[in-house]
């Protein structure tokens, strides 16, 4: 198969890699002898125990449902929905990071701590648990955790765990479809890679020389 | 299983060549010998796998319920490797409170499916060094130049002809053009007089001749999950598959080595293994036994491998098998490029192995340090993955926002989220890979009190850095910092200090272990000679980086497989003449 065949395969079945592998035979291949750790398809190239950690995990619940209504709303107010794309709920963040602490169960005592530790600021100032106060509350108390520089020496514990929640949720946000079609990210496609597009070279006022500024051409520093 | 007596099931078969280990150096010991028509046994301790059916290439991250965190692989949930660091039931330890990190991949093509394809020959000087300090190898790059130049002609590699003395040039496919970010470090590096010259790497950037099996890279940079078209170099694609097809060589996976078997004369017979589905012994036999199962694993065979003739471990009377272990050094910076906010979108996966590297530069008759390193760099509009962005709620503190206004760092909402957006794509990091001498002192060995789940006794490593890796590292970060300035870069994670020694690595991190069985004239201070043949045991041979005298600040598959090659041409002459 050539580089156009392979190419036009991989577009039509980019999402299908069995379809893929099958339009990447050759009429003279022959059939390998050893066996395939899986036999299911969706659990190709992984080990057992990573199949059977992903389904324990994924039965497991962690948070109560007051927590992950507070995951909620704070992951919406770290990323609320623009003109450009959803909220974080909408890419389904909190279900991620419900995931991601089963996973890194290092999360769990500052992720559960902090959420207890916001409502009892909440309560002790507002009489309400986060999720119950209002929205200008919310945001009162969001204002004093998430600018690390500037937050009270007693709202530390806040700052640290906000921090947290802020990382997750970029994290789940931007690695979702919606999120990853919000930056552009044009990749994870077959193509050709032929250098930096003429308009950008440029914008940045530079030229692609290629390979032609090579060692030869530098004046070395001598050490 | 439970109520069946133990015993050792022994193969009628014997076959020409045992190999242990189906990696880089197993892989092409493989592949030549299958190719002239003799009967190979190889060995793998892991699963088989074939990158075409196995490989999470083209998965999106949102496809891992972890967005691709390193959880389960230290890598990412998409890099191919399986194993890391630590295996469960496969324990090694220190000694001493000293550190050491084994990265094994048990697998079939082992750390070959998920490298960076960085493939950098070492160059003269590397093999007699006239620095006074490292060991001399028994050959010369001339000897070993004919396999360089057959193994780029086999399995493809891209580069450009510069004409540097010790940074051989190979025959070279066309490299990947640099993107953005490699423009801009080009130019910051030559400012600062560190030369930058395109990336060596095993990625086909055009169709290999005469190779119908293995096709043209089509860009998507994931060279690290394998590749499911052959594009890139693994042992299990490249190598071990298409040795199959011969019909010489056969695979048995879940296979863990115990010891090589002699006989009274002290020869090697065969090996035996415990296989690890059914947990049955097994043994098997062979005229000859070639090891490859990764420096320290093939030295913990050996050591393992005791009997009347052979009491301190098999070709081991010099007592130096596991000695002169050594790692490259490794060291790091990252930072981002303001100038690249906001930057215009567009695809440029590229390959997954290095578009532009520094070869080393220095003069060390001005250093405080011997030998030196070359720089790997980073950056660019990649598929965002867990961690994404953890950055930008402190890097938006450090520039301008969209108005020219000074932000407070962090926060949350619109304004974050637009942030976000803006630093995508900006981050740089370069990291420094050098030589780290190959010392007497740095060795692993046989644990007396420990064994692994199958019963095998476990290495102990002892390993300490020296001031000639910790001067290197703060020359690294020392030469990051001027080419960061000089690009206009804001520095996030660094430069690192004397109290961390300057970010040098735990050893073993950088996953170029080596020189356990070190080569030589002389049987009384080497384990093999200079065809990594034992010297006590003439129908043993060791393929993969243990046979190292000292590694060059080159990753050292490349020569690894030059060797192999070597050795294995090497064995077929032998056999002919019937020395073995």
């Amino acid at each position: 198969m050539n580089r156009r065949e392979s190419l036009k395969a991989l577009s039509i079945t980019a999402i299908s890699t069995g379809v893929l592998l099958g339009a990447c035979k050759t009429k003279d291949e022959v059939v390998v002898k050893g066996t395939s750790i899986t036999a299911n398809e969706d659990e190709a190239g992984l080990q057992h125990f990573e199949v059977e950690r992903n389904q324990k995990l994924l039965s497991e619940k962690f948070f109560t449902d007051h927590e992950m209504a507070t995951i909620t709303v704070l992951g919406d107010i770290i990323i609320p929905r623009d003109e450009r794309s959803g909220s974080a709920s909408d890419a389904k963040v909190p279900e991620f990071i419900e995931f991601i602490v089963k996973d890194i169960p290092e999360h769990q005592v500052p992720m559960r701590g902090g959420l207890r530790w916001l409502d009892m600021q909440c309560l002790k100032r507002f009489n309400n648990s986060f999720i119950d106060c209002t929205a200008q509350q919310q945001i009162e108390i969001v204002d004093e955790i998430a600018y690390p520089a500037k937050a009270n020496p007693e709202m530390q514990q806040g700052v640290a765990f906000f921090n947290r929640m802020r990382s997750l949720t970029a994290s789940g946000f931007f690695t979702s479809k919606m999120g990853i079609g919000d930056l552009g990210y044009m990749g994870n496609r077959p193509g050709k890679w032929t250098g930096v597009p003429a308009e950008v070279l440029q914008q940045y006022n530079m030229q692609d020389h290629g390979y032609e500024v090579a060692f030869r051409n530098i004046k070395i520093k001598q050490l | 299983m439970a109520n069946d007596k133990l015993q050792i099931k022994k193969t009628s078969k014997t076959y020409d060549v045992v190999i242990v280990g189906s990696g880089a150096g197993g892989g092409m010991a493989g592949y030549i010998l299958a190719n002239a028509g003799v009967k190979v046994l190889m060995l793998e301790a892991g699963p088989f796998f074939d990158p075409a059916k196995d490989s999470h290439q083209l998965k999106w991250s949102y496809e891992s319920p972890r967005r691709g965190a390193s959880t389960t692989r230290p890598f990412g949930d998409f890099d191919a490797a399986y194993g890391g660091w630590q295996i469960e039931g496969e324990p090694y330890t220190h000694k001493d409170n000293t550190a050491f990190e084994w990265f094994r991949s048990r697998m079939l093509g082992g750390r070959t499916n998920h490298w960076g394809r960085i493939s950098l020959r070492f160059g003269p000087k590397d093999f007699q060094p006239d620095d006074g300090v490292s060991d001399a190898w028994p050959i010369t790059y001339d000897e070993i130049k004919p396999y360089y130049d057959r193994v780029d002609q086999l399995i493809g590699v891209y580069g450009t002809k510069e004409g540097i003395e010790n940074e051989p040039d190979g025959i070279f496919l066309p490299p990947p053009k640099p993107r953005l970010h490699e423009l801009l470090i080009k130019n910051a590096a030559a400012s600062v007089g560190v030369p930058v010259i395109a990336g060596r790497g095993s990625v086909l950037t055009e169709a290999l001749p005469n190779n119908k099996d293995r096709h043209a890279c089509f860009y998507c940079g994931q060279c690290g999950r394998s590749c499911k078209i052959y594009g890139d170099f693994s042992s299990s694609s490249a190598l071990v598959i298409p040795a199959m097809k011969t019909g010489n060589l056969e695979v048995i996976s879940n296979a863990m080595v115990r010891e090589v078997l002699t006989d009274e004369k002290g020869l090697a017979t065969g090996v035996s293994y415990v296989d690890k589905k059914d947990l049955q012994e097994y043994s098997v036999s062979a005229t000859t036994v070639i090891l490859a199962a990764s420096a320290c694993e093939s030295a913990r065979i050996m050591l393992n491998s005791k009997s009347a003739r052979h009491p301190n471990g098999i070709s081991n009377s010099s007592g130096l098998v596991g000695r002169y272990l050594h790692d490259s050094t490794g060291s790091s910076m990252s930072g981002f490029l303001p100038q690249l906010m906001d930057r215009k979108r567009y695809n440029e996966d590229g390959v997954g192995s290095l578009h532009i590297y520094s070869p080393w530069w220095g003069n060390n008759k001005k250093l405080d340090f011997p030998r030196g390193y070359h720089i790997e760099f980073g950056g660019g509009m990649r598929m965002p993955s867990y961690g994404f962005g953890g950055h930008v709620p402190k890097a938006n503190g450090m520039v301008p926002d969209r108005n020219g206004n000074k932000k407070e760092a962090g926060g949350y909402g619109a304004s974050l989220k637009d942030d976000y957006r803006r630093f995508y794509g900006t981050e740089v990091g370069m990291a420094g890979r050098g030589v780290g001498l190959a010392r007497y002192e740095n060795y692993c060995e046989i644990d007396p009190n420990t064994v692994d789940k199958y019963g095998i006794p476990v290495l102990r490593f002892n390993y300490t850095w020296t001031s000639d890796e910790i001067n290197q590292a703060k020359h690294m970060q020392a030469t990051f910092s001027e080419i960061m300035h000089a690009m206009g870069a804001v520095v996030l994670n660094g430069p690192a200090g004397p109290e961390t020694n300057y970010g040098l690595d735990k050893p073993g991190k950088i996953i170029h272990e080596v020189g356990t069985a070190r080569m030589g004239n002389n049987p009384r201070k080497s384990v093999v000679n200079k065809w990594c043949q034992a010297h006590e045991c003439k129908n043993l041979f060791i393929t993969d980086g243990a046979p190292m005298v000292q590694q060059g600040d080159k990753n050292p598959t490349w020569t690894i497989l030059a060797l192999s090659m070597r050795t294995a041409e090497y064995i077929l002459d032998q056999r002919k003449k019937q020395n073995i």
